[in-house]
Order: C-alpha cells, then structure tokens, then sequence
C-alpha cells in the first residue's frame, strides 16, 4: 500500500493523543486548573490535528461531513462518530478540571471510553480489509490500541503504566510483523484464484493491460520499503521500545521524559510507515507484483 | 445506504469468454469512450502525451500465460471490470453513502455527489474494479452501462454495455443472472462460469468462462498427415549453382 504521509500523521498523533485523553478522563494525573489546561491542550493537538491531517487525503473534504452519516455498516463513518463524541465530551470534562477544580468522574469514564473507541474503529478500517491480508487480524486493532496508550501513558507521565504498555505493544508489534509475513500467503489467494485459470496449468503475469502506470499500480503496489524492511523494523523497534523503556527505567527528569516522547514517536511513525508500505493488497496479484 | 440489500429483484451482470476473447481493448476503448461522454465525471487522463501517462478506466484487460504440465503454454486474455458483487465489500465501507447496490437490479453503482474520495471502496474491492479520477478525485467504477441499458432514446440493440456492443469477437455478453432461462445463466451453466476469488467471500455476479483446451497438432510424433511420406524434399543435397555455392563457402 502507498504509505501517504497524511494517514500516516493521522494515525500515530490521533492513536497518541487519545490515548492521553483516556488517561486524563480516568483521573491520571489527577491535575486541575493550569496543569490541567497544558495537559488537554497537548492531547487536542494530537487527536484534533491528526484528525485534520486525515482529510487531506481525501478528494472532496468539504464533503466529510456526509462521513458521519453510514455508521451501521462503515467502520469510518463509526471512526468519524466515535471522534467527535470523544472531543466534545472531553472537553466538557476538560472545562470542570481547568475552570472549576472539579472532576466529573462519570463523564471522564465515558469520554475516555469514546476516546479509546475511536482509536479501535481506526484500526477496524484496516482490520476489516480482506483484500489486504496483512492487516486482516485481530491483531491490527491490538496494536493501534496498545500504541495508543502506551503514548497516552508516557505523556501522562504515568512511568510504570507507561513502562508495562510499552513492552507489550512491543510483544504486540513483533507477532503482527511475524505473522503478517505469513498472511498473504496464508490467505489462499493468489494468481490462480484471481484468474481462475489455476486448474490449466501455472500461471504467469504476461503482459500487463496498460503501458504506463495507473492508480491502482500506485496506491497497492508500494514495493520500495521491502528491501530495507528488517532494517527499518529494528530500528522502530529500538526507538519506541527499547530506548523509552530504558530511559524510563532512569530516575526521573523531564528532560529523560522528553526524549523518550520522541524516541517513542520517531520509532511509531517508522513502524506505522511499513505498516502501510510492507501491506500487500491482493489486486497486485493481478499484475504480477506479488 | 452502504447496507447491502438482502436481495436483488435482478442481477444484471456480464460473462465473460475467455476462450473467445483475443486481447484487442475494444472493449477498454468503447468503455472509456461512452462513460467519458455520458453519465457522470469524465475520466480523466494526466500527461497523455507526456513521459508519464496515466488514466481512469473502468474496464482493463490483461494478458496471462498459462503452462501446463504437459503440452504447450497459452495465452489468455483477460478483461476485468467490476463483478457487482452480491456481497460487495466495496459498498458496506463507504461512510458517506456515495457507493451503493441497486435493489432492482444489483448495479453497483457510485453517487458522485456525495463521494468525499477516501479511496477506501478502492482498498477494500479485491478486483481493482474501482479507480480514482485523478482530476475530478471520485470514485470511477463500472455503471454496467446504466445510461444505456434503459435508454430508450437509443435503438434496442443498442441498449446493452458499450463494452457488450462492441466486442468483434462476441466475448462478452449481458444478462440477467437471477432468470435461469436467461442467456447468461445458459452460457454459465454450459461452460462451468467460474468466480474470480472465490475465497474472498464477495459471490460476484459476473462470470468467466474457462478457456477449452487446445487442439493438440504434435501427436503422433512427427507425421501430420498420411501423404507426408509422398512430401518428403525431393533434393536432399543442393545441387547446381546452390551446390556449388555451399561447397565453395564449406572450404573458406
């Protein structure tokens, strides 16, 4: 799949600042007034601007308020729903803890239950796609959420929160890679279910129907991330696991807290990249590419 | 909606020959053709005449050889273009609405006033039936021709798809797959119509015909015919000005 920058913002911010949200709607930290305010403003910024860096990808954004409309069948239209619930609600809980010291606990449990849930249906988009059997796996949505609060916990600067989720997205992000490797195959479609023509005989990709290239070829045919793809998935590895848990582990600074936020995003963003780079969509077989 | 309905009154859709199909795009010019013109967003090409070029269709045909165990390899051409799926995953994931199967005839089909173009429709069909117009950025995909099909401005044998119409080689033909009786159903039923992924769960309406198998001319080993004895070359040696050529050539 063409890893498109957008979505790919999207996904990491908005997983991340949810994810704060949710800790913040559960009382940790259990902050008011000023705090409070810095606290909401870094987790809106997260979940709302990658939220707008969403729309652009899209081709008529001044359309998307149609998206709320389909939620029976559409995981994104259920995604659209579940985001604006999540911030409204939020903000509410936001406003008592910033301007009136208080802390509506009820409605901080159900804004951060919408918050995860936005984080889930995201990752339902993917996880539903039979099309793309990389993803097609409970355990997509395992991973967007453990990412989500693992980054929600380490901005919480809820340390041992932070330390535990972080393994475990960790564990989480190594059996999809491994397994994932394994999926397409294990799909059972390949060339000769595409066509049909497998009961003839093996089939070979002869000559493609067109000279140049198509949107199809571009956006499911993404190979340039294969060759360097155990490269990449170390080093995402080490940045959102290895190292924040390490500087977790050291006495507390914020200044530690710093860098592992960033090792943690940095290594996120390289990780949600080959998510999208390594995926192999089934037409490619059509022409091939598989 | 993009709830599917439970079930159509109709299914239109196509079979498609591919022991009869000879790989010549009519069909992909005649599709482009009438669905640039007519109903909808026009499909756009980039850099026609460029270094680049690139476009929408709503109909490809590809080219695949198959090699037997035994025996020859062969070619097959193979046009694709959306199946209408009964099961369509392209129509539930669409959160606008904008993609949606006909109940009185199960066309799927594309509103493109309320297309926001997320492309996920696109992610989610495992045909590569439906492309994003590069210029007009909404979902292009297969109409089965329904500005034709009910026209009836346009003469009877005219109101089938563009792509139908036009095949030289009679490959494709329309119907109704719900009525038996219909030509469709027929021709599926004789030649063993088959889906594409089947495993993907999508039940497409359209059908392919398998190839049949080739005549085999190479049995026997060697002679074709009971006269190619009486054929043999009547001069094994060159002989003449031709000999003499060869021997002279033989010595340098």
């Amino acid at each position: 799949m063409h890893p498109a920058p957008s979505v790919i913002f999207f996904t990491v911010f908005s997983g991340i600042g949810f994810g704060l949200l949710t800790f913040l709607g559960l009382g940790y930290p259990a902050v008011t007034g000023w705090s409070a305010f810095a606290f909401f403003v870094i987790g809106y910024l997260c979940a709302v601007g990658g939220l707008i860096s969403s729309t652009f990808h899209l081709g008529h954004p001044e359309r998307a308020f149609k998206a709320f409309t389909q939620w029976q069948s559409s995981w994104l239209s259920r995604e659209g729903i579940c985001a604006v619930v999540a911030l409204i609600l939020m903000a509410l809980y936001g406003a008592g803890l910033v301007f009136f010291g208080q802390r509506w606990g009820l409605l901080g449990v159900i804004g951060s239950f919408f918050s995860l849930m936005t984080v889930f249906t995201t990752s339902m988009i993917y996880a539903q796609l039979k099309t793309i059997p990389r993803w097609n796996s409970p355990l997509t949505p395992a991973m967007f959420l453990s990412f989500s609060l693992a980054g929600g916990a380490l901005l919480a600067g809820q340390v041992t929160w932070a330390m535990a989720l972080i393994a475990i997205s960790g564990v989480i992000q190594v059996v999809l890679w491994m397994q994932g490797d394994g999926a397409l195959k294990g799909s059972g479609t390949t060339l000769a279910t595409a066509t049909g023509l497998g009961t003839n005989g093996s089939v070979r990709a002869f000559e493609p129907p067109h000279t140049g290239t198509n949107y199809l070829l571009k956006e499911f045919a993404y190979v340039v991330g294969r060759k360097h793809s155990m490269k990449l998935r170390t080093i995402s590895f080490v940045l959102m696991v290895v190292l924040p848990v390490l500087l977790l582990a050291l006495p507390f600074s914020h200044w530690i807290a710093l860098v592992a936020v960033v090792s943690y995003v940095a290594g996120t963003l390289a990780s949600r990249w080959l998510f999208f780079a390594e995926a192999e969509h089934v037409v490619g077989l059509y022409y091939g590419k598989r | 909606m993009t709830t599917l309905p439970q079930s159509t009154e109709r299914k239109l859709g196509l079979v498609i020959d591919l022991d009869t199909c000879v790989g010549c795009h009519a069909c992909v010019i005649s599709c482009k053709g009438w669905n640039t013109e007519n109903y909808g967003a026009p499909l756009a090409d980039t850099d026609a005449y460029g270094s680049d070029p690139s476009g929408t269709f709503l109909n490809r045909v590809h080219s695949y050889e198959v090699q037997p165990s035994q025996g020859e390899a062969q070619l097959i051409h193979f046009p694709k273009s959306c199946l209408h799926c009964e099961d369509a995953p392209c129509v539930t994931v669409c959160p606008t609405g904008a993609s949606y199967k006909r109940t009185e005839d199960g066309i799927v089909l594309v509103n493109e006033s309320d297309c926001i173009g997320c492309g996920l429709c696109a992610w989610a069909c495992p045909y590569g039936a439906r492309e994003m117009d590069a210029v007009e950025k909404v979902m292009k995909k297969c109409t089965l021709c329904v500005d034709r099909i009910y026209n009836e401005n346009l003469p009877e044998e005219d109101r089938e798809p563009a792509c139908v119409r036009t095949c030289p080689a009679g490959a494709r033909h329309f119907g109704d797959f719900a009525d038996p009786e219909s030509n469709v159903s027929k021709l599926t039923a004789e030649r063993g119509g088959m889906d594409l992924m089947p495993e993907q769960g999508t039940k497409p309406v359209n059908k392919y015909l398998p190839p049949r198998p080739k005549d085999t001319l190479s049995e026997g080993a060697g002679d074709i015919d009971i006269l190619a004895p009486y054929l043999e070359p009547v001069a094994q040696e060159a002989t003449g000005f031709l000999g003499w050529l060869d021997k002279t050539l033989e010595k340098l």
